[in-house]
């Protein structure tokens, strides 16, 4: 970990502030994923803003009906949310799927949104890396991929979004709410937060320098069946090797987004029109492109039929 | 002591004391904070100063420069030694790689500095600001690839083993099984790191570290550093677990010494959790190729074992087909080992070396052919039992109730209940039940011990074993209480430091049986003394109450010692009972498992071990040693493996994130059960092993249980569901 200089910011505008007077700055919230990496100097800031001073840990209806969840809302308590459990229980079981109760009762919205891949070779600094450092290579493929992306992949990195509860949001349609360091705000919708790989695998967000995450904003409860199903090796404190976030309504039709398969949390709206026609049709249209490795191909089958077991879960 | 004859009744045989559910005396240290591990010794007068390693980011090659200016002029730096800084050093007779020194590279993340700092965070971070540059050669990292160069290693390894004709009778059996499996490496993954501070009083240095083997590190570390043995003092009070991967001198040690020595302060070196598997040894990968012919009621008339492994030049195989020379009947059988040179880190020992991935592949190999019989696999195996060791009949076996194990397994776990394969659901679950034989060799350890007994009426026992976390504090007082006639309160427990007798240490499941001969031997010394000194026959001499008796003399143990105290000291040494007779311990496990249709994912639902091992000691003690190990053998069946990128050359899951072990939600209900037993050919104890019994068969177990669940047999650990999900029944 390199030496860093630290301060606390009280409100979004300082904390914008800080961020724009020191381009080498990162903002810490929990910590539980950023100072890991700062350990293994795979982030290296020269400055830490502290923003769990900010009072930005509520949740709150918004006027047309949905809930507006603060950046720092911890997971623990977003999961435990009545209003969560009730209209987005889909949301609260992502997140308790996710990590262990010390991890989430630090962890943030924010974060975890930002939470960046469990790829082994990213967090080996004697390794190539494209996402770690661009151009030097990407020494997974070819190499130990189990864990790692099907679909959306390119040739520069092939590396998966690790979050479940990102997947969630996918699924139910959120939207990030920023403040840039000038002071502009805006609401990226989450389907165009998270970035393919493409040739700058480094750049995983559609954030801005400096740009800060006030909040993520849900629309109004969209009822149906919400079903968070999590596949992995051992029974808890994994992460997915496939998982689905489902919203499925009484008629068939819903929404459904896939994690551990991509570099974002993969959903393909065209695809969920295959519903009625069950799993298999569903999950070829929503995997029509994917790459995968000899290693990872099963993801595909396992995709299939953990949405098939989604799907007749819901159908009760 | 020499122990040459079987045991009759002695002491220990009152049981007021050993075989009790004692406890563990240092329960309450550890529970408090209060038992200091290796990197938490904490002396107010010594000014540590901190280090932090550097391993080497090629796998084969050699360091052609090591840039440290930059490193040493960072914050707080004290200093930095390199590899090249101190040359080649002499590498310690039980390390098959080199620890440190030297341009040559022999695997990923070998030690080639460290970085030493007033703090922790300031050696870290100076030690990024290392800069090396190597001369990269090509190595052979992929087994499978380097099978067929593979060959017999060192005749002292036991390569191979045959009796009969077993291709003869192979060819001619009507019902065969031939069939290859896989382990793959596995790393130990204890709790506690690898860590050791080291402070130089002159040319002698203590040394407090994590150290399973005390003498075995003293004399490794003294020939690694060139100097005299009596001048190293070792420390390892409390260890955080070691699975084997402290058996042998490790370079945290090394690296404080040097370390230590540069900058003129104690210093503190652990290996940061992502160095352990690469850096350190491992469990190595097999693969292993069984074949097995019976007649059609069940007799097994040919059997055969052949496993490949790998390592460094040097190194060993590891010996998976141990257990088949002993463990079946057969006329005609085989075995044969094959080493390939391998330049991935070191392979050795990890808990029941040989015998657990040995297992891993046998068990299902049995499950197997009993399926292919019709038979039932527990009868199968009582069928193929032997009281005789099967390649030399004429040695028996000390004590074998293998079939009781299976038969009591059997009755407890419901096993009349078990269904044909792929045939039992609950919902969306696949249920499947499993069984396997326990099987490992009973090893002894020439093992030391020196007894006080003072005016207070208070022993105390002083030996350098260790506790990995066993028990073996609570045993050593239990044996001390009952040979002395006082309570454990009375008995104050040393271990693990080198200025005590040299015992067994912890390993192989030896350090039970052996390190409490070993305070047996002295305790009968230390009676012989209170006796001679009260002038009493000792014949009839009885110590009982903390006191001791002879005809109608009574004397208070306290009164007894007197100002000086008295003191026993020996050592239990071993005749050849092991070679007359063979040594084993068994069990039986037991599994069921639900494996989920749609994902393949396997969830264990209940395990149950029964273990013949001997005098228990103490079943607190002992049932954790079997559950912990039972846990072990649901990771190395479902979850663990170390990742080989066979071109880059190295285990790329190389921190606890990636290199999986159980946890809580994967274990459920356990239970183990003891056979009523006592082996009077192995101890005056008349105990056995049994840390290492309790993995033995269990990863089988589970494998044989996910076939019953679905049908479909995996041959290739970990059992993971990308095996399974090809072959799983459509659903939706
Ligand atoms: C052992 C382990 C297991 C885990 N398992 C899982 C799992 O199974 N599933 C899962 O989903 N996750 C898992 N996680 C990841 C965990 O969810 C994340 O570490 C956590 O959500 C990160 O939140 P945080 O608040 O601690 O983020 P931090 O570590 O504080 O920050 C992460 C990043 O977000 C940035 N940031 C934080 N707040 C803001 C803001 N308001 N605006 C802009 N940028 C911001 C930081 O600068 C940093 O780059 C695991 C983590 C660990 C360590
Ligand atoms: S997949 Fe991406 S994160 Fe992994 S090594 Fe390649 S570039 Fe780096």
């Amino acid at each position: 970990m390199r030496a860093f200089t630290y301060e606390r910011a009280s409100t979004v505008e300082a904390a914008a502030t800080a961020a724009a007077q020191n381009p080498d700055a990162k903002f810490i919230a929990g910590g539980t994923n950023l100072l890991d990496l700062m350990k293994l100097e795979i982030e290296k800031p020269s400055h830490l803003i502290d923003v769990n001073g900010i009072s930005l840990g509520s949740i709150e209806k918004t006027q047309d009906g949905g809930l507006r969840i603060g950046a720092l809302v911890r997971n623990t308590d977003l999961a435990a949310d009545e209003t969560v459990r009730r209209d987005y229980a889909l949301l609260s079981r992502a997140l308790v799927a996710g990590a262990s109760g010390q991890l989430r009762n630090k962890a943030t919205t924010a974060g975890n949104l930002l939470q960046r891949t469990r790829c082994p070779y990213f967090y080996d600094p004697n390794q190539p890396c494209n996402k770690r450092q661009p151009g030097s290579g990407c020494s997974a493929i070819g190499g130990v991929t189990r864990q790692l992306g099907v679909v959306g992949v390119s040739d520069a990195c092939i590396a998966t979004h690790p979050s479940d509860m990102a997947v969630a949001m996918r699924a139910l349609d959120a939207m990030v709410e920023t403040v840039k360091p000038d002071g502009a705000k805006r609401a990226i919708p989450i389907a165009d937060f998270h970035r393919l790989p493409g040739d700058t695998p480094h750049i995983e967000t559609a954030l801005e320098r400096g740009e800060f995450i006030t909040g993520v904003t849900l629309p109004a409860p969209v009822g149906g069946k919400q079903i968070y199903r999590k596949v992995r090796d051992r029974a808890s404190y994994a992460f997915a090797l496939v998982s689905v976030a489902a919203v499925i309504q009484p008629d068939g039709s819903g929404n459904v987004a896939v994690g551990g398969v991509a570099h974002k949390p993969w959903r393909v709206e065209a695809a969920e029109t295959e519903l009625p026609k069950g799993a298999r049709a569903m999950a070829s249209a929503l995997l029509a492109d994917a790459r995968p490795t000899e290693q990872n191909k099963f993801k595909i089958r396992l995709t299939e039929r953990t949405i098939g077991a989604v799907l007749s879960e819901a159908r009760g | 002591m020499q122990f040459d004859k079987p045991a009759t009744t002695n002491p220990i045989d009152q049981l007021k004391v050993v075989g009790k559910p004692i406890h563990r005396i240092d329960g309450e240290l550890k529970t408090t904070g209060r038992a200091m591990y290796a990197y938490e010794w904490h002396d107010p007068k010594l000014r540590y100063a901190y280090g932090y390693p550097v391993g080497s980011a090629i796998a084969k090659g050699q360091v052609t420069s090591i840039e440290s200016a930059a490193a040493k002029k960072a914050p707080g730096v004290l200093g930095v030694v390199t590899a090249l800084d101190v040359g080649d050093l002499q590498k310690g007779k039980l390390n098959t790689a080199k620890l440190f020194g030297g341009s040559e590279i022999q695997h990923y993340h070998q030690a080639i500095a460290v970085v030493v700092a007033e703090t922790f965070e300031q050696a870290r971070s100076a030690a990024a600001l290392i800069r090396v540059d190597y001369a990269p050669e090509k190595g052979a990292f992929d087994l499978k690839a380097e099978m067929a160069n593979a060959e017999t290693p060192d005749p002292s390894t036991e390569p191979d083993s045959s009796a009969g004709n077993f291709q003869a009778a192979f060819a001619a059996a009507p019902v065969t099984l031939e069939a290859e499996y896989a382990t793959p490496d596995q790393s130990h993954a204890m709790m506690e790191p690898h860590a050791s501070i080291a402070a130089w009083d002159g040319d002698e240095v203590t040394v407090w570290t994590s150290s399973q083997m005390i003498d075995w590190w003293r004399s490794d570390f003294a020939i690694t550093l060139g100097m005299d043995k009596e001048k190293v003092h070792l420390m390892s009070p409390f260890i955080g677990g070691g699975f084997g991967g402290k058996l042998f001198l490790r370079v945290d040690a090394v690296l404080a010494a040097f370390a230590a020595k540069a900058v003129g302060r104690p210093v503190k070196v652990t290996l940061p959790r992502p160095l352990i598997p690469n850096n350190t040894t491992h469990r190595p990968a097999t693969i292993q190729r069984i074949r097995i012919g019976a007649e059609r009621d069940g007799k097994i008339t040919a059997i055969a074992h052949e496993s490949w492994s790998g390592d460094l030049p040097g190194g060993g195989p590891e010996t998976a087909v141990m257990q088949t020379r002993l463990l079946y009947a057969g006329e005609n059988r085989m075995t044969a080992m094959k080493l390939a040179t391998l330049d991935l880190p070191e392979g050795n020992a990890m808990r029941a070396p040989g015998e657990a991935p040995g297992l891993m592949a046998l068990e299902i190999a049995v499950d197997e052919m009993a399926e292919k019989l019709g038979m039932d696999p527990i009868e199968f195996r009582i069928k193929n039992d032997t009281q005789v060791d099967p390649e030399n009949p004429e040695r028996p076996f000390s004590h074998r109730d293998l079939i009781g194990c299976l038969k009591l397994g059997a009755a407890k776990f419901g096993w009349d209940k078990r269904t044909r394969p792929a045939t039992r659901r609950e919902g969306n679950w696949m249920i499947g039940v499993g069984v396997a034989a326990a099987f490992r060799n009973n090893l002894v350890m020439p093992s030391g011990a020196r007894v006080r007994l003072d005016q207070e009426g208070i022993v105390t026992v002083e030996t350098d074993m260790t506790d990995i976390g066993t028990g073996s504090y609570t045993i050593i007082a239990q044996t001390a209480a009952e040979m002395m006639g006082v309570g454990v309160d009375k008995v104050a427990v040393q271990l693990g430091d080198s200025r005590f007798p040299v015992s067994a240490g912890s390993g192989g499941q030896f350090g039970a049986n052996s390190a409490t001969s070993g305070v047996y031997a002295a305790c009968v010394k230390l009676r012989d003394a209170v006796a001679s000194k009260l002038g009493f026959n000792s014949a009839d001499v009885v110590f009982e109450n903390g006191e001791v008796r002879s005809g109608n003399r009574a004397v208070a143990l306290a009164e007894a010692a007197g100002h000086e105290g008295l003191v026993g000291e020996d050592m239990i040494e071993w005749g050849d009972l092991t070679k007359t007779h063979q040594q084993s311990t068994f069990g039986g496990h037991f599994v069921e498992v639900g494996v989920d249709i749609a994902t393949g994912e396997t969830r264990i639902r209940r395990m149950l071990a029964v273990c013949a091992a001997g005098r228990i000691l103490n079943p607190i003690t002992a049932r954790s040693q079997v559950i912990g190990a039972m846990t072990m053998g649901a990771g190395g069946a479902l979850l663990e493996e170390l990742a080989v990128d066979t071109r880059r050359g190295f285990f790329v899951n190389h921190d606890l994130a990636g290199y999986e072990v159980p946890v809580h939600a994967d274990i459920p209900h356990q239970e183990v059960v003891f056979m009523d037993e006592t082996d009077p050919y192995s101890s005056p104890m008349k105990a056995k092993g049994v840390g290492e019994l309790g993995l033995c068969g269990v990863s089988a177990a589970i494998a044989n249980a996910i076939y019953n669940a679905t049908g479909v047999r995996v041959r290739h650990y970990p059992i993971t569901l990308d095996k399974l999900i090809g072959d799983l029944p459509d659903v939706a």
